[in-house]
């Protein structure tokens, strides 16, 4: 019987039926039900696959690697700006290779349903050198992941999966099948592989570089890439990942009248490209996120162009694919109706009712108008709301950590209030290396933790931060007596009001926690918070 | 004769649109149909406008996407954001929603406003589903009021909804359980009246 999963249940599953012995995460969307799926899963837990969450995505990807070199099959899994969180090892590891098989999972977000740009994991895998699986459905998460991890150990490198928002959270029967065994603890067989020291890492380099006619040739060959003949060869078609859904949902029964590549291996297979150029009149590339594909294989100066998709303008260059989208660029006599009535107005996500931030926000909106200087850095997570009506309290928001540095560069710059506003979870991500900068040139900047005790957003997953906040922020330095904690309540408005004010005209570095556990979290977490808030800072 | 239906579900993050989504699923997989479900995880969850695309059928399903204007049914929880996906709507195809709004927006549209452009379409089923299972005792079984009201639009047998109810809602426990089944029949002989 097939089990209905999500796109990411389905790999999560195919992982641990890989023979998986540990998953290393940190929550983002459209990633995060992977990691949660292992961490429910029985048959994981009698297997002690290791799954709970990292600080950031850079120390999951590097326990990954550990993991990895002790000889175990390890998967490392994020959304795609994490990947630039664990970019240096990402990068490094492809040249180092690998022991045990290790599977880097990105989930890409092409129309920002929950981020901030749009990146396309694909080029970061091309960066690296390494091969890129991009399933196109349910099924194919499962077996592909299946496959990743064998393919990763066969070449001895890391292999990349790109899935996108709309396969990741999207639910269909998935057959699954044999579990294979987990690997015993067995050490790299070359002791200098994993010593990336300038006389071994150009060899590990020399290696990465000569395998790569063999990473072409399996994806030539690749199962996964398909070639569809069709009649009308007006248009050659080449469709990656899930746009080969929205292709095929435009043709009765799935039978579309042109030749067809469907490609969910990379590096891309040249032998079918070609004679999809050789044959065919023109080539439509269908791919969800950037122009990738296109790029690659259209003409540069654009003189004799022979290949249409977002590039050419056929197909929007920004945004997510959808079935609609694909029928207008073959064609299609369809109209597109973006015109709702008018009486249907947008509903922005907001707080929730009963959320700490708010009163926060509120707080810090009353020292606006006292100084019309006042600039507030903001950061990623629930938080990040304050930028919205009804607050409108931030006026940055970049990525992770970034609130803590912006305010330090903007101090430099003569900027004064400089506040700060970051979430626990975040602080402990990328915040904490920013304080200590700010700590060691004494910046008169505020920083307030808003300290939910959950990474919220993601839906109140443990924060590394809870119990930690004050040790962590005496132990980088910052003074005990501009380090206070407050509770934000409508009642202890007025008395947080003075304290942020007294902080604002310190010349230093100030730090205050603003406590109150996320509304979305179950009671008994809720109950174990309160054995540490309240705590007094001496 | 082909089984094949596609279905929007419309509401506020946590209103729990994804039971019926769940509901839905679970029958159709019950009667070896093929499925595919999207929904939204993230920001949008928080008060913000969420959908969910349930696609069934006896063919193979490509896109986790419903195209526009292939909608045969919008079933929403609240009447604004029924309106939200009515590009998606097939001509002909029903509109389905409970009547309460959900105000967490400055400026949210006049009650009669929207009942009138719910109105102007020919197949509507527009019901207080919430007054409906208050008066059941338990206002929390809306969604499957509206899901009833549906049923006799959907290629699935009441059995199969029923089983699946008793599925999602039997660790539960009995009283919600039979609650929840109660509510589905009620939604489907309400707007069997309203349709005749």
């Amino acid at each position: 019987m097939k089990k209905l999963l999500l796109g990411n249940e389905a790999l999560a599953q195919g992982a641990i039926d890989a023979g998986l012995s540990g998953v290393y995460a940190y929550p983002g969307t459209p990633s995060t039900e992977i990691t949660e799926y292992i961490q429910k899963s029985k048959i994981a837990q009698e297997l002690n696959i290791h799954s709970s969450w990292s600080v950031n995505e850079k120390t999951a990807m590097e326990t990954a690697l550990g993991m990895s070199y002790a000889g175990k099959k390890s998967m490392v899994v994020m959304k795609h700006v994490g990947l630039n969180v664990a970019a240096d090892v990402f990068m490094n590891m492809s040249v180092s290779g690998i022991n045990g098989g290790l599977v880097v999972v990105v989930a890409d977000d092409p129309s920002m349903h929950s981020s901030q740009n749009e990146q396309d994991s694909r080029y970061y895998g091309k960066f690296a050198m390494i091969p890129i699986l991009e399933p196109s459905n349910q099924q194919e998460c499962y077996d592909i992941t299946k496959y990743a991890f064998e393919l990763s150990e066969n070449l001895g490198l890391p292999v990349l999966i790109r899935l996108v928002t709309r396969l990741s959270h999207s639910r269909s029967g998935v057959t699954t099948g044999e579990r294979i065994a987990q690997n015993n603890i067995h050490l790299p067989k070359i002791s200098t592989q994993f010593q990336l020291i300038p006389m071994h890492a150009r060899g590990r380099y020399k290696h990465l570089v000569d395998l790569q006619p063999d990473i072409l040739e399996i994806s030539e060959n690749s199962a996964f890439n398909t070639f569809c003949e069709g009649t009308n060869k007006t248009i050659g078609i080449i469709a990656s990942g899930i746009a080969y859904n929205y292709l095929m949902e435009n043709f009765e029964d799935g039978n579309c009248p042109y030749p067809v590549l469907k490609i969910s291996q990379y590096p891309l297979p040249k032998e079918p490209i070609k004679e999809l150029f050789d044959t065919c009149e023109k080539i439509l590339v269908l791919e969800d996120g950037y122009p990738f594909i296109e790029e690659a294989i259209s003409d540069f100066l654009g003189e004799n162009r022979k290949v249409i998709g977002r590039l050419s303008g056929d197909i929007p260059r920004v945004g997510e694919l959808n079935p609609d989208n694909i029928a207008n660029a073959l064609g299609f006599d369809i109209v597109i109706n973006e015109n709702l009535p008018k009486v249907v107005l947008g509903r922005p996500p907001q707080l929730c009712i009963g959320c700490g931030h708010n009163d926060l926000f509120n707080a810090i909106n009353v020292l606006k108008n006292e100084s019309a200087t006042q600039q507030v850095f903001g950061d990623i997570g629930c938080s990040a709301l304050g930028v919205l009506s009804p607050y409108e309290s931030i006026n940055t928001l970049i990525e992770m950590g970034s609130s803590i540095t912006m305010a330090i560069g903007a101090s430099n710059a003569g900027i004064h209030p400089a506040i700060a506003v970051i979430g626990d979870s975040t602080f402990t991500h990328s915040g904490m290396t920013g304080l200590l900068d700010a700590i060691i040139e004494k910046t008169p900047i505020t920083v307030i933790i808003s300290d939910n005790s959950a990474i919220a957003m993601t839906g109140a997953q443990d924060s590394a931060a809870s119990g930690r906040l004050i040790t962590i922020c005496k132990g980088l330095g910052i003074e005990e007596d501009h380090l206070k904690v407050i509770t934000p309540l409508h009642k202890n408005l007025q008395e947080n009001i003075d304290i942020i004010r007294d902080e604002i005209n310190y010349k230093g570095v100030s730090v205050i926690i603003a406590q109150r556990p996320c509304v979305q979290l179950p009671k008994e977490k809720k109950d174990k918070l309160k054995e540490y808030t309240n705590v007094s800072i001496n | 004769m082909h089984t094949k239906i596609n279905i929007i579900l419309a509401g506020v993050g946590g209103q729990g649109i994804l039971t019926i989504a769940a509901i839905l699923d679970t029958a159709a997989l019950d009667n070896n149909l093929n499925i595919k479900q999207s929904e939204v995880h993230g920001m949008s969850q928080r008060g913000g406008a969420v959908q969910s695309h349930v696609r069934i059928s006896d063919q193979p399903i490509y896109s986790d996407l419903i195209p526009q204007g292939k909608a045969d049914i919008i079933i929403s929880v609240e009447p604004m954001e029924l309106l939200r996906y009515l590009p998606f709507l097939k001509k002909d195809g029903y509109l389905i929603t409970d009547s309460n709004p959900f105000e967490n927006i400055k400026n949210y549209p006049e009650l009669e406003t929207l009942y009138n452009e719910i109105k102007s379409h020919k197949n509507h089923i527009l019901i207080d589903a919430m007054k409906i299972a208050k008066d059941l005792g338990n206002s929390k079984a809306t969604n499957i009021v509206l899901l009833g009201a549906a049923s006799s639009l959907i290629p699935l047998s009441d059995e199969s909804f029923q089983k699946a109810i008793a599925t999602l809602f039997e660790r539960k426990g009995e009283r919600i359980l039979a609650k929840n089944l109660e509510a589905f029949l009620k939604g489907k002989e309400i707007a069997a009246e309203l349709v005749s």
